[in-house]
C-alpha cells in the first residue's frame, strides 16, 4: 500500500510539533552578545556573591581560549556566539513568590504542556522545578521535602542559601574548563536545579525539572547539581520543550551528580526540544555535559535517556566509578528523523575495585537523519575486577538514514571483564505487514515495533514518564516508513 | 463469502497469477494445492493485500464488495485472517500487548469499547486451551525464539482469538511433525463455524487427512487447472502432479 504510507508520511510531517507555541510573556532580557560586562551583569541581576562571579569569569576567560570541538560525527553550522541573548527572564512583580504572583500567561503555558504545577501535582506525586528561558519560575513541594531535610530549589537560591554545598560541589565533577560548552555554561548559566538528599533519606517522590526555551534568539544554559549523601536515594526527572522557530537555538547545559557511600541516584531524561521542520530548518542545538561521580563505596548512578528532539544532539552522560563496588548504568534510546543529527553515548571511567557498569544504547534512525553512538569504557590500573557490559543496537527505518557506532575501550588491567555487543537492523516490511494483517494500522505497527525494540530502556523509566516516552517515540517516527 | 474473478497479478513485473476464478461460500473448506512456484502464496498475498502483489486484471470480492483498494488492516478488520507461512518475530512486543491491540482494533471497528483486561485474560485462557498452546508461549515476545511448530500453533491461537470469517492457512503444515500437525488441525476444526470459511494452501495432502476439504483446486503456472472434491487430493498424493501438468500442457498444445 505504497500510497497509504505516502499519505501517512505527508500527514505526519505536515503535522506540527505539539509544543511549538510561543507564550506571550513579558521578558526582561540583556542585549545580544557575550563579554565580561555581560557576565558581570548576569551575576549582578542575580545578586550573586563574589565567589560566583569569580567562577564565571574564570570560565569565560578559559572559554575564549578554547575551540569548538569537531570530533563528533556531526555537521554543525557556524554558530555566532555574539548573536545570542544570554539572559532572559519572565518579568516578575515585586514581593514574595506565591502562585498569584506568577504571570497567568506562564501558568497557561504550563497547562498546555501538561505540567502539573498546581494541586494536581500532589496526586502525581512529582515535585517540579520549572525553568523558562533562563530563570526558575516555580518550584513545588519545597516544604514537604524540607521536612525530610531534602533541598530542592533553583540553583540561584542554592547559591544564596547553601553556599557551602555549592562551593564544595559546583564544578567538582564537570570542571569549568572541562570542554568548550561546559566552560560556556559555567560562564553564563543563569539558572537550573539544585538537589540535596541528606544522609539516610530516600526521597519519597520523584524530583523533576522542566526546561523550556521561550524567547527568540536566546540560549539556554541551565546547570543542575545533585548531591546524594550516604545511604540516600533519589529519582530525578527532566523534560524539555521549545517553540518552533526558523533559527537554531543553543542549549548548553551542565549536570553534575555526586553519590556518596551507598547512595543511589537515578537520573531520567525525556528530551523533546524542537527538532526543526521536515526540511531541517530550525531546531535546538543540544550540546550538553552530564557527568556523575560514584564517590563513595557501593554507590550507584543510573542514567536513562529518551532523546527524540533537537536538531543536533551532542551528549554523553558519564559516570566516574571511584568508590569500590560502585555501579553505573546508562540506558538510552535516541531517535532521529528528517534531518536530525545525534552523536550521543556515555563514558564509564572505572577507578574503584569491583566496579560495574552497564550500557544499553538503542539508536533509531529514520528519514535522512544521522545517529551515532559514541562510548568510552575506561578501566584504570587499580580498578581490579571491574566489569562492563555494553550493548549498542541500531534500528534503521528507510534507506536514507545513517547509524554509526564508535566504541572506545581502554582497559588497564587484566582482571577486568569488558563485553561489547552491537547489532544493526532494519525495521521490516514483514513485521509491519504482520501487524497490519491482524488489524493494526501501519502507524500503530511502527510504534509497537519501535517500543518493543526500546523496551529494555523504557522499562527503566518511572511509570508516568514511560507512558509519555512511548507516545513520544511513536509521534517522532510516525510515517517514517514510506 | 469470497469471489475471485479472472484475477491476474504480477510480482516485480512478472505475471504470476494468470486468470484465477474461485468462489468460496460460507461454511466451506477449500484446499489449494499445487507444485512449488505455481502461485499459491501469491494468491494468499493478493487476498490479504500485500503491496508487492500488483493486480493487473480481475477482481476480488469479499462479502460482495471489491477489496482491491482496501488497505490490509481493513481487510483484517472485516474478518480475513492469514496464517502466515513464515510468521515474523517482533522482539520486545509481548504477545499479550499485541493481541490486546489486535482485539481492541477489531472492537473499535465494530463500534465496541475496548475489552477489559480481565475479560481479555479470560479469553486468552479459553482459547489457549482450545488450540492446545503452551501457557509460557503467550508470556513471550511475538514469535521470538519460537520453534517452527510453536510459530504455527501461535498463528492458529491468534486465529482463535480473532475469530475470522475467512481464514487462509498458507502452508501451515510445512515444517510440522505429525503431532504438531494434529494439534494445529484440531484447533482449526474446533474453530469451524457454519458461517466461516477456510482456504487451506498446501503442497502435500497429509494436512487434508485432518482438515477435510469440500473442494480441492490444483494451481499450476498461475491457473487453476483442476477442481474436484476431497478425493482429488488423494489422487494427487498417489500420482503426484506430473500427470496433471502433462494433461494441461497437452491441452494447451491441442488448443493451438
Amino acid at each position: 500500500m505504497e500510497k497509504d504510507q505516502d499519505k501517512i508520511l505527508r500527514e505526519v510531517t505536515d503535522s506540527e510539533y505539539k509544543y511549538g507555541f510561543v507564550s506571550d510573556i513579558e521578558m526582561d532580557m540583556l542585549p545580544k552578545g557575550l563579554n565580561e560586562d555581560v557576565i558581570r551583569e548576569i551575576s549582578k541581576r542575580k545578586e550573586e556573591p563574589e565567589y560566583m562571579l569569580e567562577f564565571r569569569l574564570k570560565a569565560f576567560r578559559k572559554w575564549q581560549e578554547m575551540e569548538m570541538p569537531h570530533w563528533a560525527h556531526l555537521q554543525i553550522p557556524e554558530i555566532d556566539f555574539q548573536d545570542i541573548i544570554y539572559y532572559a527572564s519572565p518579568k516578575k512583580k515585586e514581593g514574595p513568590k506565591s502562585l498569584d504572583e506568577v504571570d497567568p500567561e506562564l501558568l497557561k503555558t504550563f497547562e498546555k504542556l501538561g505540567i502539573p504545577l498546581e494541586e494536581q501535582e500532589r496526586l502525581a506525586g512529582v515535585a517540579v522545578d520549572a525553568i523558562v528561558d533562563s530563570v526558575s519560575v516555580k518550584t513545588t513541594f519545597q516544604d514537604t521535602l524540607a521536612e525530610l531535610g531534602i533541598i530542592f530549589c533553583s540553583i540561584s537560591e542554592a547559591i544564596h542559601n547553601h553556599p557551602d554545598l555549592v562551593k564544595k560541589y559546583l564544578g567538582s565533577v564537570v570542571p569549568y574548563n572541562d570542554n568548550y560548552y561546559a566552560a560556556l555554561n559555567a560562564a553564563v548559566f543563569s539558572d537550573g536545579s539544585f538537589c540535596y538528599i541528606p544522609k539516610g533519606v530516600r526521597s519519597p517522590m520523584e524530583l523533576s525539572s522542566y526546561f523550556r526555551i521561550n524567547a527568540a534568539n536566546t540560549g539556554q544554559f541551565e546547570r543542575t547539581l545533585i548531591i546524594a549523601e550516604e545511604d540516600s536515594y533519589v529519582s530525578y526527572l527532566e523534560g524539555c520543550t521549545a517553540p518552533m522557530r526558523d533559527e537554531n537555538q543553543l542549549h548548553a547545559a551542565v549536570v553534575e551528580i555526586i553519590a556518596l557511600e551507598n547512595a543511589e541516584v537515578k537520573y531520567s531524561t525525556v528530551q523533546n526540544w524542537y527538532p526543526g521542520d521536515k526540511d531541517g530548518k530550525g531546531g535546538i542545538f543540544n550540546f550538553v555535559t552530564k557527568r556523575g561521580i560514584c564517590k563513595g563505596d557501593h554507590s550507584k548512578i543510573s542514567w536513562t535517556q529518551v532523546e527524540t528532539g533537537s536538531a543536533i544532539t551532542w551528549k554523553y552522560p558519564s559516570t566516574i566509578l571511584k568508590g569500590d563496588h560502585s555501579t553505573a548504568e546508562f540506558y538510552s534510546v535516541a531517535v532521529t528523523n528528517n534531518f536530525q543529527q545525534a552523536d550521543t553515548g556515555t563514558k564509564m571511567i572505572h577507578l574503584g575495585k569491583h566496579t560495574k557498569s552497564t550500557i544499553v544504547s538503542k539508536g533509531i534512525s529514520a528519514g535522512q537523519s544521522n545517529n551515532s553512538y559514541r562510548g568510552l569504557v575506561k578501566v584504570q590500573k587499580g580498578a581490579l575486577n571491574a566489569r562492563n557490559f555494553s550493548q549498542c543496537d541500531s534500528l534503521l527505518i528507510g534507506d536514507q538514514c545513517g547509524a554509526h557506532t564508535f566504541p572506545y575501550l581502554e582497559v588497564g588491567n587484566k582482571t577486568a571483564v569488558v563485553e561489547h555487543e552491537a547489532t544493526t537492523s532494519k525495521i521490516g516490511e514483514d513485521q509491519i505487514f504482520y501487524l497490519n494483517q491482524r488489524g493494526i494500522s501501519t502507524e500503530d505497527a511502527i510504534g509497537m515495533i519501535v517500543n518493543g525494540y526500546a523496551r529494555e530502556v523504557l522499562n527503566q523509566l518511572p511509570m508516568e514518564f514511560a507512558v509519555e516516552a512511548q507516545k513520544l517515540l511513536q509521534i517522532s517516527l510516525e510515517g517514517s516508513v514510506g | 463469502m469470497l469471489k475471485i474473478k479472472n484475477l491476474h497479478a504480477n510480482i516485480e513485473g512478472k505475471e504470476i497469477l494468470k486468470g484465477i476464478d474461485l468462489e468460496v461460500r460460507p461454511g466451506e473448506v477449500h484446499a489449494i494445492m499445487g507444485p512449488n512456484g505455481s502461485g499459491k502464496s501469491t494468491l494468499a498475498s493478493a487476498i490479504v493485500g500485500r503491496d508487492y502483489v500488483e493486480i493487473t486484471e480481475g477482481d476480488i470480492l469479499y462479502m460482495g464488495e471489491s477489496i482491491l483498494e482496501m488497505p490490509p488492516e481493513e481487510r483484517a478488520l472485516k474478518g480475513i485472517f492469514l496464517s502466515f507461512q513464515y510468521p515474523v518475530e517482533i522482539p520486545g512486543v509481548s504477545m499479550v500487548n499485541f493481541l490486546r491491540a489486535a482485539i481492541n482494533e477489531q472492537r473499535k471497528y465494530r463500534g465496541l469499547d475496548p475489552m477489559s483486561p480481565s475479560d481479555f485474560l479470560k479469553l486468552m485462557r479459553e482459547k489457549k486451551k482450545l488450540v492446545g498452546i503452551d501457557s509460557a508461549l503467550t508470556n513471550r515476545s511475538v514469535n521470538e525464539g519460537f520453534s517452527g511448530g510453536e510459530k504455527k500453533k501461535n498463528e492458529i491461537f491468534q486465529m482463535a482469538m480473532l475469530e475470522p470469517k475467512l481464514s487462509i492457512l498458507d502452508e501451515t503444515d510445512s515444517g510440522l511433525d505429525i503431532d504438531a500437525l494434529r494439534v494445529v488441525a484440531q484447533g482449526v476444526n474446533a474453530l469451524k463455524r457454519p458461517d466461516s470459511s477456510t482456504i487451506v494452501i498446501t503442497h502435500y495432502q497429509r494436512l487434508l487427512n485432518y482438515i477435510v476439504p469440500d473442494f480441492v483446486h490444483v494451481l499450476y503456472k498461475g491457473r487453476i487447472i483442476r477442481s474436484g472434491g476431497k478425493e482429488l487430493a488423494l489422487e494427487l498424493e498417489e500420482k503426484g502432479y506430473d500427470w496433471l501438468k502433462e494433461e494441461y500442457e497437452n491441452s494447451l498444445n491441442g488448443a493451438l
